[in-house]
């Protein structure tokens, strides 16, 4: 049942084009901006710039290379469609396939919303070069001019004529025709298939239950791992016993390696039996932390004289002891696993001449490096192939996972399935940092704002601020600071990394002050980037217009200020590129708040495909609403307090608000759309509780807050 | 080790397992049926629903011998050609995101709307309670329900 097949680039190519026929078009996905070039045995021979392809095969069936991993942005499906889009193909014939991993591939990588700002224009360029070279075809073959001729649904015309031939029967012609250095592209208002809906190509696949995903694989020969890992941050092994372990039925074997007890087995179930029995002993190897420990830490770190400085405009200083006014505040969240649905997994087969990866990673490239220097196999050597992947968030950025199956795989010279359980997911460390920040606002006599401080207090984040954000360059006196806590336990990057939680804090001190000031939370903020655009203070990162519009389009959208029986909160943040603002509405039921509705306003410059964007920004408002009211993981020595969907609660179908969705339409290219959506969901949600209560949430979740635990 | 003779999707399978396997993994490991996902192995996500009997049941929970003779259906048997009026839902509403949860969605899905074919707003999101979607794809996959429930 080997359902993912190894490819190579050799492979591929022998398959589409040299012994079908047809039209095949290299070009590079990422990187370079070099042309388009026709791949045939010439030009394969010679050394060959590009990371992907589209063929058009003789019977009109158009392929389209992904080389990015797919974990549910839908990039399988909104790529093809811009290269259909310039190609003017007929979308039923395009098929989108999933690439393995090559070493030319210079950024397969799917994280920061970057998959679309870097794929844009080469994709387009990719279609219009094939339409170009089919066009030429045609126009030799009926001897006319090529500007006389027309393409449309995957045919090219020739009114004049009434000639008309289908890009099938031209493939092969179009195959010879020498590349155009440079080719016109569409003018965006005549579309047809970007910016219309188009459904996901793989749901026929994933509602049959097809075994796309990495945990799906199997191969003949392989056995099962799981690994025992330290229970809690800061420990290391002491000792093992693992006889009644390699005793249990199925076991194959227990192996120590680094930290980890790796037992082996012929099948799941087994393997999981066999861990149970499993007698490890720990100690001490760094510092055993906890979140009551956390929270005195931060208070410290609040008032250290030591931070990283890493903005200053003007003088902060003066402007406080000169203010009318100054409010101070601050906001705390906790760490936070992944959570993706499917557990962590890898398949690794090590063998003498050549390894083998298989699985579901963001970031294959790297994860290759990676192996290729702890088993000091050189790289070629390494293919890696990649599934579909059951969700990422920024976990499976990371390949801890990676490099596990692969070691145990050299270990036991054997195919290895490396599994992670979900209580391995969640306690295993990589989690989304917990952080504390305090804001200072210096508002003058007449309510404006002039001087503003930020000071982040992370664990293991760096940097736990975006300082060249808004509202950066519209405050002439304004210091941003940083101080961070190296911790054993572990981080990485969380869907939207910083900002899902600092535009939580951010938005909701921005309303506290327009409350000081006593104006209205939309009117401020416009006011404030009017300010920036008339006298700008140091870097600016967004773009004051494109924040401006989406503030003023939510507003209008949700009736902002004129609506009775609701509270109304105001939330707008920028970030990976795109602008968002929402506006949360809540009613109170039995003495609690609940949110009902979340408009929002995205402006992430053209929509490819407006059934994939709608869903990206539901998604987004979900998990952000949901993280921000129920999502903690807690430590007590070391140990994370949370270890399963029983005790770390997640958003449900019933808890969900409506979404109501828009999209600036301005024609700029393309910005991710993963991410941008979630930042401000948190801040829209606590500020329409304020105004609902008057009670401000300044710590996530809100769910332990004494507003919804009245007792 | 056990011989257990299990009736899944209207063919008789045959395994040799120790008699507590839950089910998910007798179907994933030993039968190679993996459209019955792993989320969470504790009966608290979904993503392993199978009907048995007729009803949703998390699999990753419920041993192998406590099956007998029940009638085992799993996502890749809920019909022949993937064109179960809930299946054809998911894709006319385009829910799938990552799609790791949606097998499980289906199946408690098309149990409720066996039971229920005309379930309101509320009956929905208590059937669905059970079943997680880390990415958030619930506004879509409560609207597909609705969407098969009027075709039916
Ligand atoms: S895997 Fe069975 S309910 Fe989660
Ligand atoms: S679609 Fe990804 S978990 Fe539901």
């Amino acid at each position: 049942m080997s359902t993912l097949n190894k490819t190579s680039r050799r492979d591929f190519i022998k398959i589409t084009s040299l012994t079908s026929g047809g039209l095949v078009l290299g070009f590079s996905w990422f990187g370079t901006e070099a042309a388009p070039v026709i791949l045939n045995k010439a030009s394969l021979a010679g050394d060959v710039n590009f990371n992907s392809y589209l063929s058009i095969a003789t019977d009109g069936t158009i392929t389209v290379f992904s080389p990015n991993p797919e974990l549910g942005q839908n990039v399988m499906t909104s790529f093809p469609m811009i290269v259909a889009e310039e190609l003017d193909a007929d979308w039923s014939k395009v098929k989108a396939v999933q690439a393995p991993l090559d070493k030319k591939f210079d950024r397969q990588l799917t994280g920061g919303s970057g998959a679309i700002p870097h794929s844009w224009k080469r994709l387009r360029t990719a279609g219009a070069t094939a339409r170009y070279l089919l066009i030429a075809a045609a126009a030799k073959k009926w001897n006319v001019d090529p500007g006389e001729c027309t393409t449309a649904n995957s045919f090219v015309l020739h009114s004049k004529t009434g000639n008309k031939l289908s890009y099938g029967e031209l493939a092969e012609e179009a195959s010879k025709i020498t590349v155009p250095a440079d080719v016109p592209l569409k003018n965006r208002k005549d579309f047809k298939i970007i910016g219309s809906s188009v459904k996901n190509v793989e749901n026929k696949n994933i509602a049959t239950g097809k075994g796309m995903f990495g945990l799906d694989f199997y191969r003949e020969g392989m056995v099962y791992a799981m690994i025992q890992r330290p229970t809690a941050f800061g420990t290391k092994i002491k000792s093992v016993d693992d006889a009644a372990a390699k005793a249990m039925p199925g076991i194959i074997d227990v192996i120590t390696f680094k930290n980890n007890v790796a037992v082996v087995g012929k099948s799941t179930w087994e393997v999981m039996k066999a861990r149970k029995v499993l007698k490890v002993e720990y100690e001490k190897d760094g510092n055993i932390e906890s979140t009551a420990g956390h929270n005195q830490l931060f208070i410290s770190m609040l008032n250290s004289d030591k931070p990283t400085e890493r903005r200053k405009d003007g003088d902060v200083e003066t402007a406080f002891k000169s203010a009318a006014k100054v409010i101070t505040s601050e906001y705390q969240c906790p760490f936070l696993p992944h959570s993706p649905m499917e557990p962590m997994n890898f398949f690794a087969d090590v063998r003498a001449d050549e390894v083998e990866l298989i699985g579901a990673t963001q970031t294959p490239g790297s994860a290759r490096t990676a192996v290729s220097k702890l088993l000091n196999i050189p790289e070629e050597k390494i293919s890696v192939t990649i599934t579909r992947l059951g969700g990422g968030f920024g976990r499976r950025l990371k390949f801890d996972f990676v490099t596990e199956a692969a070691e145990l795989s050299s270990i036991l010279k054997k195919p290895v399935k490396l599994i992670w359980s979900k209580e391995d997911d969640m306690t295993g460390g990589s989690y989304r940092p917990a952080v504390r920040y305090r804001f200072e606002a210096a508002l003058d006599a007449s309510g404006n704002l002039i001087g503003y401080k930020l000071r982040g207090a992370g664990i293991n984040v760096g940097n736990s601020t975006r300082e060249n954000n808004f509202p950066s360059g519209a405050v002439d006196n304004l210091l941003i600071e940083t101080v961070d806590h190296q911790s054993p336990i572990t981080t990485g990057a969380w869907r939207a990394p910083v900002t899902n939680f600092l535009a939580f804090a951010e938005q909701s001190f921005i309303d506290e002050v327009a409350m000081a000031a006593g104006k209205d939370p939309v009117q401020f903020r416009l006011d404030l980037l009017q300010k920036a655009r008339t006298t700008p203070v140091g870097a600016i990162n967004y773009n004051i217009d494109r924040m401006e519009t989406v503030i003023k389009t939510a507003a209008e959208k949700s009736g902002w200020g004129t609506k009775k029986g609701v509270s109304q909160g105001f939330s707008v943040y920028f970030s990976h590129q795109s602008y968002v603002a929402q506006v949360g509405e809540v009613v109170m039921k039995d003495g609690k708040p609940v949110l009902k509705k979340v408009y929002a306003v995205s402006d992430c410059g053209e929509v490819i495909n407006k059934s994939g964007a709608l869903q990206q920004v539901m998604g987004a408002i979900v998990d952000g609403y949901g993280h921000a009211m129920y999502g903690k993981l807690s430590f007590k020595d070391g140990a994370p307090e949370q270890t399963n969907f029983h005790n770390y609660r997640m958003i449900r179908m019933k808890e969900i608000p409506e979404v109501e969705a828009y999209f600036i339409d301005n024609g700029i290219d393309p910005t991710g759309l993963g991410e941008p959506a979630l930042p401000p969901t948190g801040g829209a949600v606590a500020n329409a509780i304020f105004k609902a209560t008057g009670i401000r949430l300044k710590q996530q979740p809100f769910i332990d807050e004494k507003l919804f635990n009245p007792a | 080790m056990a011989a257990f003779t299990l009736q899944i999707n209207g063919k008789e399978y045959k395994t040799d397992v120790a008699a507590d396997t839950p089910l998910l993994w007798v179907l994933r490991d030993h039968l190679g049926l993996v459209g019955t996902k792993y989320g969470c192995g504790i009966a608290q996500c979904g993503a392993c629903t199978v009907h048995i009997d007729g009803n949703p049941v998390r699999s990753c929970t419920l041993p192998v011998s406590a099956i007998k003779s029940a009638k085992v259906t799993t996502i890749e048997g809920l019909s022949k050609n993937g064109d179960h009026p809930v299946q054809l839902a998911w894709d006319e509403v385009d829910v799938p995101q990552c799609g790791y949860c949606q097998a499980g969605q289906i199946m408690t899905a098309a149990a409720l709307l066996k039971r229920n074919p005309k379930p309101t707003q509320q009956q929905i999101e208590d059937a669905m309670h059970g079943n997680l979607c880390r990415c958030g794809a619930y506004h879509r996959i409560r609207e597909a329900i609705q969407s098969a429930s009027k075709k039916l």
